[in-house]
């Protein structure tokens, strides 16, 4: 793309791309966002949940008659009154089922047994205390690896005829092609690698405020959800009420992190709420309600193979994954593809040859599965090859940048179509991997380390241990391209309708909703690059599906890359538009016009022109235009993304690890990133950064275990460790830039790059520092120690 | 029970639980929004007010505590429709994307400025590390509060 310069608007920001304060500043910074537990309405009740203390267990009965005596308790609602409503039971985003409030029995802790709706959220959790509830215990499925093993309790007794706890088996790949190059490789190394199930936790919860008018028949519901438009269409489909009497509005998001994609009992639970009592009703779950029942992510159980040649050229990759869904098979993801895009594995490398097998099982957990900047489950994808690639040269004893800049993807092999099938649509990785390394200083950091050794090896113990990390990533996102993915028959086109005010003035209308990552600025500069008006010119709706249009939402880095298109296109249709009314205006031919910095103007006469604003106004005047030209200056577009956009990156991890302790301190990190042209860099940066401090926080800190009776082990934030500002440090980024091809800006996507790409890096170099070939994440203090005690242990459980 | 605080500078007089957090009653009782709530362990640190100028995590403070105190929060930064230099140094330096922890913050920043107008950036990230932010990997928190050290004036900030 070629850097031209962009003209400033009076209001000092960049007509175009370019670094621009955000617009949504402005109330965040004085405590005026607006959140869903900031609603109040007259009258409005609140919900609180009841919830299974126990993983699996018959519910043999449930008496509500103490909590429906309490003075300020308006209802109480049982599984068994929703059974009569129909809506025990609805289906997930993978077409299994889910309990809304559990009937039969609870299947996991946490789980949602009962709703109080009283005058005060107080009120509503004294209510829930006197539910008395009795439980017959069974024994849980905790351990995934033993979900199959005949005699496991099955789990899913609601499904007729069920007699294990399978879900599915997936494969991708061409298995006998990776056995051939297997077969003739020199070098085959195998690892078992657990990505541990790990918790979004934005630090806004979950929660939702429902009203049904039962005169009108319109339900309202407010809540925190990342598709707004999807969720809509399923309240429709699920409860047969009529979609245009639905409107579903989010307002600010405190995060999301593809927590706040699925519908939620609480969601549900606020509806029949309001529709047993008339009132509006908020429910907003506490944090051991959203760690213990919200959708988490990861959870994979793989083991890895990678063949290579004796001089280190990668012939193949082969992997058998365990996938833990919980209870209720209720990923979120692309229908087609039950492991989402973990089958993009091969990674950022040129072999032939890849195979895949995917395994779902049911256990005593919550479920969910494909949330937290996941991408997909390419997550885990990354992570399953870097580390693959890592153990590699620790086999082959090469250094691990060299392996990779020898088996990286070269410039002129794309588009590539990787061998499960994914067709990346632009690539220059070599000179991405470079540029970190010339960041970093590689070679100066591998001779510093090399100093520790030896002065190690002569017997001085007082520096810590030092490991340097790497790792590359290639992330598929803005899911996505309408023949290939649909989520529950819903495909994935977004729409967008642009509105030019008779003054100039614009409002952009979008499907995508923000939850931090600045989609009112981004999106007017978009605007403001395509029709040339200042971005302070173009307010950007979103959230509210009766004055917005369809879309499936902001997750899986997909608004820019999917809405992102839709605001080019549609502002280039208005742009079009405008040179008609522009050539009625000056008596010429449109094709007598050009289009120069917000004006058409006539070519070879730049002094005869008008202003997008002048054209604004005429197109709402009483000029007359030619036939078939409609008045005003509006535009609607749906974007179909021909392909899904590739963004790419280069990391490095340097860490200090106490050998005494197991304690790791982050000296160092380093980030490139390629994502295309950035529209704000400022914007861009501040993504990279977020998804570091995650990467950090999964490889060190994260996970949610569970005990051998499927407690919960990671319920509250005294037990779930999310990283602070003490474990983060100053992130040292880096760019190149390689546009997309079919993408209108030719932008990529960036929102969920550093959380896929950065736990490798970390693990990598914490790995490098004890010398130890593979321990499972977190790496915490008892882990690393373990691991170098050469005992280390499995994560997901409690620790023995 | 009656309590009686001073709340941005206003004296508040209202009849209250005695088991009723902080949090509460600044969000639901009187309002004030702008201070979130985000774990019930105090381990989030989204809930922080300045309580007699000391920065306080008030899911953990019942109001019955804070009788007869002087609280400050978000809402209070902003003085005559000029932003404070901590605000202006979150906006500047891109210090907040989903702004849940961002009120949080800037009193955690502004309360460290006030005891210390230089501070470095380990001493910026040990102030800060009792609450979480998800969103931005605290780089840009640390550059925010470095800002307003840098661009302090006295203008727009009054202290309690």
């Amino acid at each position: 793309m070629t850097v031209t310069e962009v003209p400033t608007s009076a209001g000092g920001n960049p007509i175009g791309f370019g670094r621009m304060l955000r617009k949504e500043d402005a109330r965040f910074l004085r405590g005026q966002g607006h959140y869903i537990d900031d609603m109040d309405m007259p009258g409005m009740l609140h919900g609180a949940i009841l919830r299974s203390p126990v993983a699996h267990a018959y519910i043999k009965s449930i008496d509500t008659s103490a909590a429906e005596a309490h003075p300020k308790v308006k209802a109480v609602i049982t599984g068994a009154t929703l059974e009569t409503l129909g809506l025990a039971w609805v289906p997930t985003l993978s077409y299994d089922t889910a309990a809304v409030l559990a009937t039969d029995k609870v299947r996991f802790q946490g789980q949602e047994v009962a709703f109080v709706i009283a005058e005060d959220k107080y009120s509503a959790r004294d209510a829930l205390e006197l539910i008395d509830v009795e439980y017959e215990i069974l024994p849980p499925v905790v351990d995934a690896k033993k979900a199959l093993d005949p005699g496991a309790p099955v789990i899913r007794t609601d499904k007729e005829g069920k007699t294990d706890n399978h879900i599915f088996d997936w494969e991708a790949g061409d298995e006998a092609k990776c056995d051939a190059a297997f077969a003739k490789a020199d070098v085959i190394v195998s690892q078992d690698m657990l990505y541990p199930r790990v918790h979004p936790s934005p630090m806004e919860t979950c929660g939702a405020v429902a009203l049904m008018d039962k005169v009108t028949g319109q339900l309202t519901i407010w809540c925190t959800s990342q598709a707004p438009h999807a969720h809509r269409t399923i309240y429709a489909l699920v409860a047969g009420l009529p979609e245009q009497k639905i409107r579903v509005v989010t307002n600010d998001i405190g995060g999301g992190f593809g927590n706040k994609v699925g519908i939620y009992s609480g969601y549900v639970l606020a509806i029949v709420g309001s529709i047993v009592t008339g009132k509006p009703v908020k429910w907003v779950e506490d944090r051991s309600e959203h760690l213990m029942s919200t959708a988490f992510a990861r959870d994979y159980h793989m083991h890895g193979e990678i063949a290579a040649t004796k001089e280190g050229k990668i012939l193949g990759v082969r992997v058998n994954v365990l996938a833990d869904h919980g209870c209720f098979n209720g990923t979120a993801q692309p229908t087609k593809f039950p492991a989402g895009f973990f089958h993009i594995f091969t990674g950022s490398y040129d072999y032939e040859a890849a195979h895949c097998k995917v395994t779902g099982v049911y256990t005593n957990k919550a479920p969910g599965g494909v949330a937290y900047a996941c991408s997909f489950r390419i997550t885990e994808a990354v992570y399953l090859v870097e580390r693959l690639v890592d153990c590699l040269a620790d086999e082959m004893k090469i250094d691990p940048a060299q392996l990779r800049l020898q088996n990286l993807l070269r410039a002129e092999q794309f588009p590539y179509t990787t061998p499960t099938g994914w067709e990346y649509d632009s690539g220059n990785y070599g000179p991405t991997l470079l540029e970190a390394m010339r960041i970093a200083g590689y070679d100066e950091l591998r001779a510093e380390q090399r100093g520790r050794r030896e002065r190690r090896a002569a017997g001085d113990t007082s520096e810590p241990l030092m490991g340097i990390g790497l790792s590359f990533f290639t992330e598929g996102v803005g899911a996505g391209p309408r023949k290939h993915m649909d989520i529950l028959g819903l495909g994935m086109a977004d729409g967008a309708e642009l509105r030019v005010h008779p003054t100039g003035k614009a409002q952009l209308r979008l499907s995508c909703i923000s939850q931090g990552q600045g989609h009112q600025t981004t999106f007017a500069q978009i605007v403001a690059q395509e029709l040339g008006i200042p971005p302070e010119d173009v307010e950007v709706i979103q959230g509210d599906t009766d004055n917005t249009p369809f879309g499936l939402g902001t997750y899986g880095s997909r608004s820019t890359p999917v809405s992102g298109g839709a605001a080019a296109i549609v502002a280039r249709r208005v742009r079009d538009k405008a040179r008609v009314v522009a050539a009625a205006a000056l008596e010429c031919s449109p094709d007598d016009l050009e289009w120069k910095l917000g004006r058409w103007q006539v070519k070879g006469d730049p002094e005869k022109g008008k202003t997008i604003q002048e054209i604004a106004m005429l197109s709402h005047s009483s000029l007359e235009l030619p036939d078939g030209v409609e008045g005003h200056l509006d535009g609607t577009c749906v974007y179909n993304p021909p392909n899904l956009t590739y963004p790419f990156g280069a990391y490095i991890c340097v860490t200090d690890v106490d050998p005494g302790t197991g304690e790791v301190k982050v000296r160092r990190f380093i980030a490139v990133d390629d994502c295309g042209p950035r529209i704000n860099p400022m914007i861009v940066e501040g993504q990279v950064h977020g998804g570091l401090a995650d990467g950090v926080g999964m490889a060190l800190m994260q996970v949610i275990a569970f005990d051998e009776e499927g407690n919960n082990l990671g319920g509250s934030f005294m037990d779930y460790l999310l990283p602070t500002s003490m474990e983060c440090p100053s992130w040292e980024l880096g760019e190149t830039i390689t546009p997309s091809p079919h993408h209108p800006l030719g932008v990529k996507g960036v929102g969920e790059s550093a959380t896929v790409g950065s736990p490798p890096a970390v693990v990598n170099s914490v790995l490098d520092a004890i010398q130890v070939r593979h321990a499972d994440m977190p790496l915490t203090p008892a882990q690393v120690w373990r691991a170098m005690q050469g005992n280390p242990f499995r994560t997901d459980l409690a620790i023995t | 029970m009656q309590v009686t605080l001073n709340v941005n500078g206003q004296e508040v007089s209202r009849d209250v639980e005695p088991r009723l957090l902080l949090i509460h009653f600044l969000r639901d009782h009187l309002r004030l929004t702008g201070s979130h709530w985000g774990c019930d362990t105090s381990n989030c640190g989204v809930c922080v007010v300045w309580m007699d100028g000391e920065p306080v995590k008030s899911c953990t403070v019942l109001t019955a505590m804070a009788d007869g105190r002087s609280i400050r929060t978000v809402e209070d930064l902003e003085q005559g429709g000029a932003l404070a230099p901590i605000q202006q140094g979150f906006m500047n330096m891109h210090g907040l994307q989903c702004g849940f922890c961002t009120p949080a913050m800037m009193m955690t920043g502004q309360a460290l400025l006030d005891r210390n107008p230089d501070p470095s950036t380990d001493e910026i990230r040990e102030a800060i590390c009792g609450t979480i932010c998800r969103c931005t990997g605290y780089e840009n928190i640390v550059r925010a509060i470095r800002w307003a050290a840098e661009n302090a004036t006295e203008n727009t900030e009054v202290s309690v």
